[in-house]
């Protein structure tokens, strides 16, 4: 089956993002296409590669990360979610005069345009977090 | 472009302010609307206060986004599913909300706005083919 995922939390706070990720790497394990992972709401916040956890808790963005490149995951942050969240590209934060970026590696922005499609090309589009 | 034609329905529950959700649901149903699916929304719990008359955010400070519902018939959304029993949760009724049209080739102005019960919105939730809830 074609699975389009869907993450709307931020690391952490909710288990959203990990059980998102727990959920892909399952289905990725029993064979199933996982066509587009998309962050959302506070879900762009997986994606900054400036989280230092304790070192005895899970990287969540190191997580998300690995997967998409064991996998060759489509992992997009939604444009205009990530502006408002300070989550940049080199492109962006060029473009916005900002000093920095901060995207994690295997992410990578986009529009919301590719959320719709995911539901349209996915058998199921499934929603993790609120 | 994916040219498969879906029933995606767009299920509102939480109050336009308060937190993100209900703004950052409707910048996806505007974008959406370029992908010519099916869609339809629906307003549920406290959704219903999305579509209310009279809202103004003036004094929190956030962006008054209710004009754009009224807009969404020039996007070829036509439906939006009100829950009757939310509204009556809420000491609401019809008139407490917006009045919101669309035009079809044959008519205007006709009334977006359906009401439904809860049995019937599960009804239309089962028909969907992709379900965003915000």
């Amino acid at each position: 089956m074609k699975f389009g995922i869907v993450v709307n939390e931020g690391p952490y706070t909710h288990q959203a993002s990990d059980t998102a990720w727990n959920f892909t790497r399952a289905a990725l394990e029993a064979g199933h296409e996982i066509v587009r992972v998309f962050f959302y709401h506070d879900g762009v916040n997986n994606a900054t590669r400036l989280t230092v956890p304790p070192q005895d808790d899970r990287n969540i963005q190191k997580n998300w990360s690995e997967l998409g490149e064991k996998h060759g995951l489509d992992m997009i942050v939604c444009i205009a979610a990530a502006q408002r969240r300070g989550i940049l590209d080199a492109d962006e934060a060029k473009r916005q005069g900002k000093d920095s970026d901060n995207i994690a590696p295997g992410f990578r922005i986009s529009g919301l345009g590719q959320l719709i499609d995911a539901g349209i090309v996915a058998d199921r589009l499934v929603t993790f977090g609120d | 472009m994916s040219k498969t034609n879906k029933k995606f329905l767009y299920v509102n529950r939480k109050a336009p302010h308060g937190s993100i959700y209900a703004l950052e649901a409707i910048e996806v149903v505007l974008i959406g609307a370029a992908f010519e699916q099916q869609v339809s929304l629906a307003f549920l719990d406290d959704g219903v206060y999305q579509i209310a008359r009279g809202q103004n955010t003036k004094q929190i400070g956030t962006k008054n986004f209710a004009n754009i519902f009224k807009a969404l018939g020039d996007y070829d959304v036509r439906t939006m599913y009100v829950e009757k029993e939310s509204l009556a949760e809420r000491g609401l009724d019809v008139s407490d909300l917006m009045e919101i049209t669309h035009d079809t080739d044959d008519a205007e102005d006709l009334p977006s706005i359906q009401l439904v019960d809860r049995a019937e919105m599960a009804r239309i939730m089962a028909d969907q083919d992709v379900i965003l809830s915000y």
